[in-house]
């Protein structure tokens, strides 16, 4: 019962992507047009995003020591930039600029069912099992040199 | 295709995601990163309690729709690219790219970005300096 509150946050992210047309790749890729039919809409996303996480964040981080249903607070400590984040990063950003789709709006859009999510979406899943499976580029050649 | 300019609709659903990472953080104290939550559903070195909290956040998102649907009664309005070799490429290199670098829009975008962290504003800059790239490269180079 308790974690009833990780499905109404679901929910709430994926109304949020539609409400926003988020969920729509259209936009996003108009967006990414500035030189043609540019469309400023996500920039307003990431903006009102930002706005309600930043200071969200930085209230329970101050105040609160655990989660409300948790021992800790799973977050990233790491600050070094590495080549597998940068390339990481630039994959993704090929992807995204070529479908118009990242993994929250594909989720979000599956259920309406267009044939080019449909076939989106299974591959996006493949490609996260490549990447767990794939080991650290940069480590392995460390690690043979040694 | 053009699409209508909606700063508001626009500021609003990302008010609404922003609430939703909030509510995540503080009631299990997990990051809203869509790739890292939905890997988690399927990856065998994550725990029960992580598996479980990614698995109903994932269905939470897939009923978005058709709780849409039945309030509005329209799907949410879309276009999408429609080649099925395209489609297959762009959703392998964004499934493969969002977990080998540890975060997609949401998960550097907005959470990482809101925390100050140093590595998701460059992973941020990153793909958007990509995505831009790839835009325009197809659009207006090879104009497709």
């Amino acid at each position: 019962m308790k974690q009833i509150f990780a499905l109404l946050s679901g929910l709430v992210f994926g109304l949020g992507l539609i409400l926003s047309g988020m969920a729509n790749p259209a936009k996003v890729l108009n967006f990414l047009d500035v030189f043609g039919t540019w469309d400023p809409s996500l920039a307003f996303v990431m903006g009102g995003a930002i706005a309600v996480t930043a200071p969200g964040f930085a209230l329970l981080f101050r105040y609160w020591n655990t989660p409300y249903f948790g021992n800790t607070f799973h977050v990233p400590t790491r600050s070094d930039l590495d080549p597998k984040l940068l390339t990481g990063a630039t994959i993704f950003g090929v992807g995204w600029g070529l479908g118009g789709f990242c993994p929250g709006p594909a989720l979000t859009a599956l259920p309406v069912a267009a044939t080019g999510t449909l076939i989106f979406v299974p591959f996006m899943l493949a490609g996260m099992w490549i990447a767990r499976h794939t080991p650290d580029l940069a480590l392995k050649r460390t690690a043979g040199a040694a | 295709m053009e699409t209508e300019f909606t700063p508001w609709l626009s500021l609003g659903g990302g008010m609404m995601i922003g609430a939703s990472a909030v509510l995540l953080m503080a009631t299990y104290g997990r990051i809203a990163g869509i790739s890292g939550l939905t890997s988690k559903v399927f990856a065998r070195s994550s725990d029960s309690e992580a598996r479980s909290v990614s698995a109903l956040f994932v269905l939470g998102l897939l009923l978005a729709a058709p709780l849409w649907l039945l309030v509005s009664g329209d799907w949410p309005q879309q276009w999408v690219p429609s080649s099925p070799v395209l489609m297959a490429v762009a959703g392998l290199l964004v499934g493969f790219g969002a977990t080998y670098g540890n975060g997609c829009t949401s998960g550097h975008g907005v959470c990482g970005i809101s925390r100050g962290s140093t590595r998701s504003i460059i992973a941020t800059l990153t793909f958007m300096t990509a995505a831009f790239v790839t835009v325009f490269v197809v659009r207006h180079l090879i104009g497709a």
